[in-house]
């Protein structure tokens, strides 16, 4: 009986977690874009606009709610959900520190991880790919012109970068010899000679091979500059989501940053060694609370680099957006396998 | 084979990135462009008839709405029109300050382009660089003649005020800033990959075409034509000055993108040069039936009151003739193509607008290109709807 309400505690806090992200990233991509650009960004709702993100939150929601009348009403309806729970599904198997009995407030220590399945990457990838389903249907649904050009393009993206996305993801499965995101974050433990953290990207050079091809497709995965054709404003309107207003509108506003996140933090989780750090974890009751500011602090770090991108970089063509994708990434993540199962045959033999 | 059909998509009146108020039709195969029809006239004011009805300081004052991006220009290309109608000399300090002013008008016109241009291809923090800086030019407007766009700074026979006190220092302040900022946009874009991807070769006409279907400014020397008007036309004294004509090759967006940014660099030479040698002497032409007499005049000389009372009540007649005195603009070859009856306002004005002409090559540019080409030409050509529209 415990067991079951310690879950569900699990599930409540981190999809509670998972939905505050977003309106933080919103914040702070606001703030450093502004800062980049030499304003200020949002400065009046709360102390530095912190606020900015709820403010925009009730806005939408009062705002009108518009079916178009050629559209197909359970599809259209369908699609932010869609989107927007695939999204949020990644988070149920990522570890965000290690194991904890709350400062001595349970018997037993607990993991700090909704579920540890051992198929746990195989989950991920199968809920992101459903995420693609939300923008294509919201595309088609609308029955528009804008969203469907929209739609189209993130079809051809999403399913050509989800391949390398998954493929640069197999020399860690390689490298751990597990697809339990618990376990990938184990075998990166410990450090060398003392001072580098042995993470996967320090581990072997196609680690961090992988790790850059990984990042790349997430930045296309997630629809984010400069990979934002989908939804580019300045050709496509608004892209897959011209027609859609008020909250539903906000689902796939919300859907896209809580992608961001779970990308970022499947990155930290895989490559730069989940919760790992100086003083994480141990036999100290606080040693968990540090594994977790490792683990945000790393989520944090990446996200500043997709808002550091879309502050530098014009946008691709969608034509090359394609080439690239399947010349140089897909090739290069095939040799980055390759490379990783010679390097890990040369460490056995 | 399988039938494929077109698809026919509004693009604008409301869309971000067709620059105002231009709509597009095109006939899409997948993302290809087919055909692209552009529509105008949703920015129809009436300017050109409106100055049938106004003496000609007053519709001077209109022509500051035509190319917003540029107001100094067209106030500069209807006074010379006007000016070789009455016949009146401007003095050299007023030419100097009016070559200042329409070269700092000229950096702040590339700079929206640059910063529109750039936001359409999704570069978007170059925007904000570029705004910063014409901030500043618009605070250098706005201390000569009161307003940052709709100035009206020019008059028949000179300038309606001299410069205000320790002006020349402050826009040698600016130059000397705005020359280290340029290079900064050049580092964000000129060697990007993905700017290149983006621009070299999109968009490519070459020298004849260029010239047979009218094009002028930077986008036609873009395309390797050195045609320059204030070198080949000089007017208010530019031939004094000394700068180079940068020209392109290949006639693409990329080329286009060099030759305004090379332009920038030249405006800022010839600003140099203007201050260093900025003579002293009247704003403004001394022609008693033409220039209102300085206000202190009027206290005390008949005359003076005189002149005002008529200039003011029935306006400034040139003589029966026609004028047309073309400008460099930013965008290309401005002038006002002016007739005068004899009487206070003008019998028919007529504006020969850059934008309008380059943008009529814009079906063909778009040929065969992707949507997201189409933007980045449309960008290239630097079009005012105020302008193409009047």
């Amino acid at each position: 009986m415990i067991e079951l309400l310690i879950i569900a505690v699990k599930c409540l806090v981190v999809f509670t977690a998972a939905l505050l992200g977003v309106p933080f990233m919103v914040w702070f991509e606001r703030k450093v874009v502004a800062h980049m650009q030499m304003r200020l960004g949002p400065m009046y709702v709360g102390p530095h606009g912190v606020l900015q993100p709820f403010a925009d939150a009730i806005k939408l929601m009062f705002k009108e709610d518009f079916l178009p009348p050629q559209a197909n009403k359970v599809v259209y309806y369908l699609a932010p959900v869609l989107g927007m729970t695939t999204a949020v599904l990644a988070f149920s198997v990522i570890p965000f520190g290690p194991q904890t009995n709350l400062f001595g407030l349970l018997k037993e220590p607990i993991p700090l991880q909704v579920t540890d399945l051992n198929i746990g990457l195989l989950i991920i990838f199968s809920a992101t790919a459903m995420g693609v389903y939300g923008i294509v249907l919201a595309g088609w649904s609308s029955n528009s012109k804008y969203p469907l050009l929209g739609a189209l393009r993130s079809t051809a993206q999403m399913a050509s970068y989800e391949l390398s996305l998954g493929l640069s993801t197999v020399s860690i499965l390689m490298l751990a010899g597990s697809l339990s995101l618990n376990e990938i974050v184990n075998a990166q433990a410990g450090l060398y000679w003392g001072f580098i953290p042995r993470w996967f990207v320090f581990q072997s050079p196609t680690g961090f091979a992988a790790f850059l091809l990984y990042f790349i497709c997430g930045v296309a995965e997630t629809n984010r500059a400069p990979f934002d054709l989908p939804e580019a404003e300045t050709e496509l309107v608004a892209g897959f989501h011209t027609e859609y207003s008020s909250m539903k509108f906000a689902m796939f506003f919300m859907a896209e940053y809580v992608n961001m996140i779970a990308v970022s933090a499947i990155a930290t989780t895989l490559f730069l060694g989940g919760w790992h750090g100086w003083g994480a974890g141990g036999d100290t009751s606080y040693g968990w609370v540090i594994g977790l500011g490792w683990f945000v602090a790393k989520v944090i770090s990446l996200l500043f680099v997709y808002v550091w991108l879309r502050a530098t970089l014009p946008r691709l063509r969608y034509d090359q957006l394609m080439a690239f994708g399947w010349k140089f990434l897909f090739p290069a993540s095939l040799v980055t396998i390759l490379a990783t199962a010679l390097w890990i045959s040369r460490q056995v033999s | 084979m399988i039938k494929t059909e077109t698809m026919t998509i509004n693009m604008g009146p409301q869309h971000p990135s067709t620059h105002g108020v231009l709509r597009l039709v095109l006939e899409l195969d997948g993302e290809r462009i087919v055909r692209t029809v552009p529509h105008i006239g949703y920015l129809h004011t009436g300017v050109e008839k409106t100055c049938e009805y106004k003496t000609y300081i007053q519709a001077m004052t209109m022509t500051d709405r035509l190319d917003y991006l540029s107001p100094m220009m067209n106030n500069l290309a209807f006074m010379l029109s006007t000016e070789k109608l009455v016949g009146v000399e401007v003095p050299p300090r007023a030419q100097a300050i009016r070559v200042l002013m329409n070269e700092l008008q000229r950096i702040a016109s590339h700079l929206v382009w640059l910063g529109t241009h750039a936001l359409d291809i999704g570069a978007m923090s170059v925007m904000l660089y570029c705004f910063r800086e014409r901030e500043m030019i618009l605070d250098l407007f706005e201390e000569v003649c009161g307003a940052r766009l709709t100035v009206s700074y020019f008059r028949i026979g000179g300038l309606s005020a001299d410069l205000p006190e320790g002006y020349l220092g402050r826009v040698k302040d600016f130059i000397t800033y705005f020359k280290q900022r340029v290079d900064e946009y050049e580092g964000l874009l000129t060697r990007n990959k993905l700017w290149l991807r983006r621009t070299v070769g999109i968009g490519k006409i070459n020298a004849e075409e260029a010239k047979n279907w009218g094009f002028s400014g930077p986008c036609l020397r873009a395309s390797g034509v050195a045609w320059d008007i204030r070198k080949t036309n000089p007017y208010s004294g530019y031939e004094k000055y000394d700068f180079e004509v940068p020209v392109g090759v290949n006639g693409d967006v990329y080329d286009r993108y060099l030759v305004r940014i090379a332009e920038m660099r030249q405006s800022a030479r010839i600003v140099e040069q203007a201050l260093a040698s900025m003579p002293s002497g009247a704003h403004i032409a001394d022609a008693p039936k033409v220039t209102l007499p300085p206000r202190n005049t009027l206290h005390t000389s008949m005359e003076a009151l005189i002149h005002h009372f008529l200039i003011i009540c029935n306006g400034v007649q040139p003589p029966p003739g026609e004028a047309y005195v073309p400008i460099e603009s930013s965008k290309g070859e401005l002038g006002f193509y002016m007739v005068s009856d004899g009487s206070a306002r003008p019998y028919r004005v007529r504006m020969r607008p850059p934008s309008f002409k380059n943008l009529q090559v814009l079906p063909k540019l778009a040929e065969g290109l992707m949507v997201a080409d189409l933007i980045a030409v449309i960008g290239s050509i630097d079009i005012v709807l105020g302008e193409i529209d009047r």
